[in-house]
């Protein structure tokens, strides 16, 4: 018998994970070596502006980066809401995009829990958090949508 | 890149694929820092074997970000629109991923012509590891 996680549906609400942080070229750069990205439009600022960019530009899966590399413990909601970082595994995740960001902007992310439920009779638990991304003008450029997989220490893997 | 017209692609049309080196604890070690992502799963090796896994494994998102490369290898980023992802299997060590993509719709939304484009990252024995869409504009 598999003993269901018992996870408070009123964390949903919960807002967590907000922080402004400064796109920074260098970790760009960094960012485009550890996935092997070659076009130089992501590493070289010439060639960034040669394509119209105002500087490097962030690349589409950065946004979920970001936030994890400048909040302080940016898991530390995984425990505050009662889940091992053990048993985490990400499920889904999307992105919506509506402006580009570039080195030099100022984003300022905030997410929030906008759903919590079982599957596989507690087996398995979903966390669904929303967050938004606003740059230093006030504009909507991203809108991210992470669904996490808690799985029950005591169900079958 | 390659940049595509709306009237130069079909349903079944599809983007260069893009293959990836197997995955290394090397990788996993520039990731976790370039990301910001430290969750000892995918770098610490006991941390990993004492939550039942045999061993430290890759992070979604970078199995993701190897999608986007092959989505910016195809179109400049400003006109994806929208990048959807499900992660259907854990990235093994060893494993070596390849992206491809897909155009399934034309469609007109928002004003703008957009393609919907679907997107798989598998390793080098066919297994998914994650599937989704991609909404791209296209002039």
């Amino acid at each position: 018998m598999t003993q269901p996680i018992v996870l408070d549906k009123s964390h949903i609400g919960k807002t967590y994970g907000r922080v402004t942080t400064e796109v920074e070229k260098g970790r760009l750069r960094f960012f485009a070596k550890a996935i092997g990205e070659t076009d130089p439009v992501y590493t070289d600022l010439a060639a960034a502006e040669q394509a119209g960019y105002p500087s490097l530009p962030v690349p589409p899966t950065y946004f979920f980066c970001l936030q994890m590399l400048d909040v302080p413990d940016p898991t530390a909601w995984v425990g505050e809401i009662g889940i091992s970082l053990q048993n985490i595994l990400h499920g889904e995740q999307s992105f919506e995009y509506l402006e580009t960001a570039f080195a030099g902007d100022r984003l300022t992310f905030e997410s929030v829990i906008t759903d919590i439920y079982d599957k596989k009779g507690g087996a398995l638990t979903f966390v669904v958090s929303d967050t938004t991304v606003h740059n230093q003008a006030g504009n909507l450029v991203c809108k991210l949508k992470q669904s996490l997989v808690v799985r029950n220490p005591g169900g079958s893997k | 890149m390659m940049n595509p017209t709306f009237n130069s692609v079909e349903p079944g049309t599809q983007l260069p694929p893009l293959t990836v080196p197997p995955l290394s604890r090397a990788m996993l070690a520039l990731y976790a820092g370039a990301s910001g992502d430290h969750v000892p799963l995918h770098i610490d090796s006991d941390f990993a074997r004492k939550a039942g896994m045999p061993d430290v494994f890759g992070h979604g998102m970078y199995t993701a970000a190897w999608l986007g490369r092959m989505l910016t290898g195809w179109v400049s980023q400003e006109r994806i629109r929208k990048l959807e992802l499900r992660f259907v299997g854990i990235t093994h060590l060893y494993n070596q991923v390849s992206c491809s993509g897909t155009v399934v719709e034309k469609l007109e939304q928002d004003g703008e012509r957009r393609v919907r484009v679907q997107i798989v990252a598998a390793n080098q024995y066919g297994e998914k590891k994650i599937v989704g869409e991609a909404l791209i504009a296209l002039p």
